[in-house]
């Protein structure tokens, strides 16, 4: 078994594959924590479709694409911030807007260059975790430092201000540039994780190994500590899946994670189904919840 | 005779405060407040018209009107969490904006995700942020402070219970306890006893009167007219523009209430002259 895990590691495409499966495993659930606790799901969503446009161009320019990707997320932000203080609409249908919009731009683009370029729209959406270049890990790996760096920097002030944004605004913390920094954080994480996972999948490694770990623990740097360890879990083993059943690897990865997610949903010691309540079986249980739902 | 002696009952902040008295290094005694014309504008709806009133040092002041009146968005406009339209407010002769960092502010209590994964001690080193300083850890000191104020409040048996499994009340009491730890000289509170048992209303009050005794600034936005108005010194009584301030007997007049709430008014029995 053992050995048929690290056998394949001999070559250097696999070498590469799970470093980037770890770095983009710790770094999405760290910053993904973030998203989690400020209710902020949606953001990362929007963010991850909207860096395609900006890839694409680049891609034609001849720009690194991760640069494309990360000034498109960016600007999908803006856009979004703009359209919510300028506009009596809602922030929640301004992120549908903008970033429906933005994706649409970007599938166009790319199926318009992927017949003349040797690129895969599906790369892109779904991630190949198998196909990445020694640039690609150096890349990531760039990001993860400066990212880890900074979230590690302004941990305190992070927390602050996540947790009670007009309380640390009263003391004078600049909210709003701890704010847009966290949105850099976050496109940056995003645009790392694009080949891994894809960006329509990328959302799952931002919230769901948080999602499990605060189940389990109860302090942010927890959360993002447990949650690196879920992350990491999952993104190498929908690699391994992904070579050896040739999955796309996005959707593999995913998989894991969201498996772990129900499976601390079920068992958490505080929250799980099946461990609040001890005097009832477990059938008994799952009906009361089921009727729950539906009453 | 003026021996200054570490005891655990004693605030620190307090200590450092009677050491700059006995120094008389304070630059004013008696820093005020002054609010001068303060306007708000909610696209089309004017939530504050004009204000103008001063909230005094080593006062307890309470803001108060009826719903809608522009309480909680006087207190923000004034500590800049909100645009204001027009006016002013110093403090100590400077501007309040350009000294936030003597400024606590305790937010209404629904206006927080008590689901938040953080520590009643996670939430009251919130308050150490600021005089931390950017890039540092919290140093020993900030620990000592953060522990006295939770144990000023009640609550430092607390420590690693998470926020989501306190009561109201407790809520409210780490809260305070984060504002402690701030050692500030501004102490602003919206709406601390929404919802809050009694023990921890005059726990709240008595440290409200401890701070001011200390010659601090407490401001705190009360929704409500019964026993807990008479344990403030000092009211700012709205109503989208200022319809009194000064001290409670002054304010807490049949005319004024009136004015405030229009016809009925059920405001605690025996204080109005």
């Amino acid at each position: 078994m053992l050995e048929a895990l690290i056998e394949p590691l001999q070559y250097g495409f696999m070498q590469r594959s799970l470093i980037v499966a770890i770095l983009v495993g710790l770094l999405c659930a760290v910053v993904g924590s973030y998203l989690m606790v400020q209710r902020l799901a949606l953001l990362g969503d929007a963010i991850s479709h909207s860096v395609l446009p900006g890839l694409a161009i680049a891609f034609m320019l001849g720009a690194n694409i991760f640069v494309g990707a990360f000034i498109a997320g960016v600007l999908s932000t803006m856009a979004i911030a703009w359209i919510r203080t300028r506009s009596p609409i809602k922030e929640d249908a301004a992120m549908g807007i903008v970033f429906s919009a933005f994706f649409a731009l970007g599938i166009t683009l790319i199926t318009l260059i992927q017949k003349s370029n040797k690129i895969d729209l599906n790369h892109f959406l779904f991630g190949n975790i198998l196909g990445v270049t020694s640039d690609e890990v150096w890349n990531t790996a760039f990001i993860a430092a400066i990212v880890l760096l900074v979230v590690g920097l302004l941990y305190k002030e992070l927390l602050f201000y996540t947790f009670d944004p007009l309380g640390a605004q009263a003391v004078g913390l600049p909210v709003n540039l701890l704010n847009f920094g966290l949105m850099l954080l976050i496109a940056l994480t995003i645009v790392a994780s694009m080949k891994a996972v894809g960006v329509i999948l990328v959302l799952s490694l931002l919230i769901t190994p948080g999602a499990t770990a605060y189940l389990l623990v109860k302090r942010l740097h927890q959360v993002m500590m447990l949650g690196a360890a879920i992350g990491i879990i999952s993104s190498i083993s929908g690699m391994y899946l992904s070579y050896f059943f040739n999955l796309p690897s996005g959707p593999a990865i995913v998989l894991v994670a969201s498996s772990l997610f129900v499976l601390a949903l079920l068992f958490s010691p505080s929250y799980g189904i099946f461990t609040q309540r001890h005097s009832d079986s477990g059938a008994l249980l799952l009906w009361r919840e089921i009727k729950q739902l539906i009453r | 005779m003026n021996t200054v002696t570490w005891s655990g009952d004693r605030h620190w902040s307090q200590m450092v405060c009677d050491l700059r008295d006995v120094a008389g290094e304070r630059s004013a005694l008696h820093p005020t407040i002054t609010i001068t014309k303060l306007s708000v504008q909610y696209r089309t709806v004017e939530a504050l018209r004009d204000v103008s009133c001063v909230a005094n040092s080593g006062r307890v002041t309470g803001i108060i009107g009826p719903n809608g009146a522009g309480k909680s968005t006087m207190l923000k406009a004034m500590l800049g969490l909100i645009p204001v339209s027009g006016g002013t407010v110093m403090y100590d002769a400077k501007p309040l904006m350009d000294q936030r960092d003597r400024i606590a502010y305790v937010p209404q209590r629904t206006q927080i995700d008590w689901t938040y994964p953080a520590t009643v001690w996670d939430v009251v080193m919130m308050g150490r942020v600021r005089k931390s300083g950017w890039f540092r850890r919290f140093s020993g000191v900030s620990r000592r402070i953060a522990q006295d104020a939770l144990e000023r409040v009640g609550m430092s048996g607390y420590c690693d219970r998470p926020i989501g499994q306190l009561s109201g009340g407790q809520q409210q009491r780490v809260f305070l306890a984060r504002a402690l730890a701030q050692e500030a000289d501004i102490f602003c509170f919206d709406e601390p006893f929404s919802g809050i048992d009694q023990k921890t209303q005059s726990i709240i009050f008595n440290i409200f009167h401890e701070l001011a005794r200390a010659d601090k600034t407490v401001i705190v936005v009360n929704h409500d007219l019964g026993e807990s108005i008479t344990h403030f010194d000092d009211l700012i009584l709205l109503n989208t523009e200022l319809i009194a301030a000064g001290s409670r007997q002054q304010v807490l007049t049949q005319e004024n209430l009136y004015r405030a709430y229009g016809g009925h008014v059920g405001f605690f029995a025996g204080e109005a002259a």
